[in-house]
């Protein structure tokens, strides 16, 4: 292999020694670049495949033992070791889903002010701002949230919430009393303000995508600046948008520690959203160096494979959305 | 806002003027809303100031995390953040200007690199407490204890799709004319890349290191179960090794005011931190983009 | 210019009406009496599935410059670019039938792709100076394939700017980017790191097209200069410019080689209807 275009590279007429050992240096240098390259691409992939390998093996024991039933099973008890991945389950589903319900319409709002709204010289410092805000580390949301956020929700809005909606049928068990202050409700606010930034910034990007003839012809045939944006910039991004969307949700699943200091920690599912539950990521973070037991540890992992599994497809989902809207923009 | 908008000889159509509100509602909204999301990173950073200068004494630096009840300082978490922070960054960013440069130079079109593309944008937003656990059993439980070197692992694996992802992204940037120019001087491949697109790209890819650094220097829940903490002084890489965020998860959930109060304190200390490097990377980018 | 009238003998193909290969048949007469440098043989350029090039056969004379025309599109850059094969960056692009570098298939997948760069230079459209130094951008090269001495260096790199009629603008600032020059005087510099490394042949791509008109007129001298060393074939748009400055010229269309000869007959009395409707500006 690399001899043979040697020969070749010899028979230029005049090429002499010097020359020749350069060139060999040189095939050699360039093989081994290439492959080490090569290998760190498939690093990445093997660092993914390690990831899942891992937790399936590290759950085994729990899902051998608890069979489909870990799923649906909402009792933790480390004393009798029955685990069950309900609770956490649930806990990540309405979290997330109370962090979306707020960040999305919020953020695109943000998106849409930044996009046609605001004056140019505030445009970058705003947004600046706002990709600052989603740099900020988790853990310190977290205790944030724990003691200035939460105090605050327990002594204003959740008896608010409790005192209103108290006598309306099903409002009445989802806000059900009394105000701890951490809880459910608690952490999927913490959530949205952390997946805002995320929302907002990629729908910004998305946006801007929209070419400004576009909108222009749009102005021009005298439409208002909500209709340019309900009927040219949405519909224009709106496989971009979703994306967006789905990666904060991805975020939100997966937030671990802005989570673990406000939801309580409670193994349980409650009809309140006031109640103290748990989150997947959060059970690992608050139990994992002190479950005692095979069984244990591997049911704390076994929720990790879960959570892994769930973002992974909707981040996928996300990626998938967010390329389709670049090959577009690419043509 | 809407109010300035032309067409004034249709102005008293009430259609049209119902459009207009309609308009004015909406881009009202999207004011709020920006204000709304602005608020709180104030508020944020305000409680961050207000309870963390307080604690910004020169025994936050000198001393190390004391046992409840007393007074102490953050000196081994910082220092352990920072060494952790160090060998992470400096695993993983090889790897992921590596990986990048086979994306953006070698396979460019092909499959494989597709392949991990896709995988490196969703390990990009990957839970890190996942990363934790795969540490914690590949590593941790090998090695049967904790240690800083597993944290250390845990963050460079972070680490790697932020680079790999800017790498390539710069690699592309990079006029395609001017590897042209350079190969037809008959200079080999790998030269081309090494000396002249990873320097066309040289800014970019800082910019993308610092971010990864600034993403790494708050993890908390990687470290949880791999470098565990040290309430002591230790650079021992083979033993447990304390944290800033670590630290201060510990801190902020315990009863003690002392520990809660120097949990503020690291939370002030890491936010700017991991600010500045964000702003530090953002100026880098913005000159390199001239 | 006398020697190629002396060694002319006839530029006549058989007939203007048969634009199947004129060029090959040509071959055998144009231009003989010069040593083949290159010579193209029945050359098909593919880009993914499109054929860019339909079957080429011409001649490089050595120490001679060989201007490429045609209108956009007609594949002479193409052809430019399997000179040094560097078409071989793009995975989906590839070349069919030979192309010989003193009797060297340039074609063959076995052959050392650094050397044979090193052999056949190149100068883009655009300037692409590297992002160093004006020093380093010759030196770059150089330092890769020898071993030598600071002060042979320097030499080399003084003697690829004098070559390149750069030096005394930019002797006093060899450690100023090479960024910081003007366009001109960056194109000179490209082509001054393209003599620092000994080519044999060197490609000009459209190399004029990016500047001003004394820039032009300045690398045109050069060119004229080169020659006396170098083997050149330069594509280009200007039709003045192949006439000023090559001995041969080659017409291009839609992938073919309509007409080769010397520069002069294919500019007084083509032969092919197509060569004379583009060079009188009726279609292009």
């Amino acid at each position: 292999m690399t001899d043979a275009p040697f020969e070749t590279a010899a028979s230029f007429a005049g090429l002499d020694a010097a020359r020749a050992g350069r060139l060999r240096s040189f095939r050699i240098r360039d093989g081994l670049f290439r492959n080490l390259t090569l290998a760190s691409a498939l690093l990445v992939l093997a660092i993914l495949g390690g990831v899942i390998l891992a937790l399936i093996i590290g759950s085994s024991l729990a899902f051998e033992t608890f069979g489909f039933g870990f799923f649906v099973t909402e009792s933790w008890n480390p004393v009798t070791e029955k685990f069950g991945a309900l609770s956490p389950i649930y806990g990540t589903l309405v979290t997330s889903l109370i962090a979306m319900l707020i960040a999305v319409p919020v953020g695109l709002g943000i998106a849409i002010f930044l996009t046609e709204l605001c004056p140019p010289v505030f445009r970058r410092p705003i947004g600046v701002a706002i990709e600052l805000l989603a740099g900020i580390p988790s853990i310190i949301y977290g205790i944030w949230g724990l003691f200035v956020f939460a105090p605050m929700l327990q002594s204003t809005v959740q008896p608010f919430l409790i005192g209103t909606f108290g006598h309306v049928p099903v409002l009445s068990t989802l806000f059900a009393g009394p105000p701890y202050g951490i809880g459910i409700l608690t952490a999927g606010l913490i959530l949205a303000i952390m997946v805002l930034p995320f929302v907002t910034s990629i729908s910004r990007d998305v946006f801007e995508t929209v070419p400004v003839v576009l909108k222009e012809a749009a102005y021009g045939v005298g439409c208002t600046r909500w209709e340019v944006v309900r009927r040219i910039v949405i519909p224009y991004t709106r496989v971009g948008v979703v994306g967006g969307v789905m990666l904060g949700l991805g975020r939100a699943l997966g937030e671990t520690m802005a989570v673990t200091f406000v939801i309580g920690n409670a193994h349980r599912i409650s009809g309140s959203v006031l109640a103290p539950g748990t989150t997947i990521s959060a059970s690992i973070a608050n139990e994992f160096t002190e479950a005692v037991g095979d069984l244990y540890t591997s049911s704390l992992i076994a929720l990790g494979l879960i959570l892994f599994i769930i973002t992974f497809f909707v981040l996928a989902i996300a990626r998938l959305m967010l390329m389709r809207l670049e090959s577009r923009a690419g043509a | 806002m809407s109010l300035m908008e032309p067409h004034a000889h249709s102005a008293d159509h009430p259609l049209y003027r119902r459009r207009r509100r309609k308009s004015a509602i909406m881009m009202t909204l999207s004011l709020a809303a920006a204000l709304f999301g602005i608020a709180w990173l104030v508020a944020i950073l305000a409680t961050l100031l207000f309870k963390g200068v307080g604690g910004l004494s020169l025994a936050a630096f000198t001393e190390n995390t004391p046992p409840p009840g007393s007074e102490g300082g953050l000196l081994n978490a910082i220092v352990g953040s920072l060494i952790m922070t160090a060998i992470g960054v400096a695993i993983g960013t090889p790897v992921g200007i590596l990986a990048g440069t086979y994306m953006a130079e070698y396979g460019k079109h092909n499959r494989l690199s597709t392949v991990v593309r896709f995988i490196n944008d969703i390990l990009l937003s990957a839970p890190s407490i996942v990363v934790g656990l795969f540490v914690y059993e590949v590593v941790v439980v090998k090695m049967g204890h904790f240690s800083g070197i597993a944290g250390a692992l845990a963050l460079a694996i972070i680490v790697v799709p932020v680079v790999v992802r800017t790498t390539e992204d710069m690699l592309n940037l990079v006029p395609h004319q001017l590897r042209e120019a350079a190969s037809a001087l008959g200079l080999p491949r790998s030269t081309v890349i090494q000396r002249i697109a990873y320097k066309a790209a040289q800014a970019g890819i800082i910019t993308g290191v610092l971010l990864a650094i600034a993403r790494v220097s708050g993890e908390t829940a990687p470290l949880l179960f791999t470098a565990l903490n040290n309430q002591f002084w230790s650079s021992n890489l083979n033993a447990p090794m304390a944290s800033l965020p670590v630290v201060i998860f510990q801190f902020a959930l315990s009863p003690y005011t002392d520990w809660q109060q120097l949990a503020w304190t690291g939370a002030l200390i890491v936010t700017f931190a991991v600010l500045a490097l964000s702003i530090a990377a953002r100026i880098l980018a913005a000159r390199s983009g001239k | 210019m006398t020697s190629t009238d002396m060694a002319r003998t006839s530029a006549v193909p058989q007939s203007p009406s048969a634009p199947a290969r004129p060029a090959s048949s040509a071959n055998a007469f144009v231009g003989a009496g010069n040593k083949e440098k290159i010579s193209v043989r029945g050359l098909k350029f593919y880009y993914g599935d499109s054929l860019a090039l339909k079957g080429v056969d011409l001649p490089i004379y050595e120490r001679k410059v060989t201007a490429f025309i045609g209108p956009s599109g007609c594949g002479k850059s193409t052809l430019l670019r399997v000179l040094n094969r560097m078409y071989d960056l793009y995975p989906k692009q590839r070349a069919e039938g030979q192309a010989l570098l003193d009797g060297v298939d340039i074609l063959s997948p076995k052959l050392d792709l650094n050397l044979l760069r090193s052999r056949v230079g190149m100068v883009f459209q655009k300037p692409t100076p590297f992002p160093m130094s004006i020093y380093d951008n010759i030196a770059f090269g150089v330092r890769l394939y020898e071993t030598i001495s600071k002060s042979e260096l320097d030499g080399r790199v003084e003697a690829a700017l004098r070559r390149a009629a750069l030096w005394n603008e930019v002797k006093d600032k060899l450690d100023a980017s090479g960024l910081s020059l003007s366009g001109g005087q960056q194109q000179r510099l490209c082509i001054a790191r393209s003599i620092a490394v000994r080519p044999e042949v060197i490609l000009l791509d459209e190399p004029c097209s990016a500047l001003d008109p004394i820039s032009t007129a300045k690398i045109e001298e050069l060119i004229d200069e080169l020659k006396a060393d170098y083997t050149i074939a330069i594509v280009t748009h200007n039709m003045q410019q192949a006439s000023r400055t090559s001995e041969y010229t080659a017409f291009m269309y839609l992938g073919e080689l309509i007409e080769f000869g010397e520069t002069q007959q294919i500019f007084m009395s083509p032969h092919d209807r197509r060569t004379q409707d583009y060079i009188t500006g009726r279609f292009g």
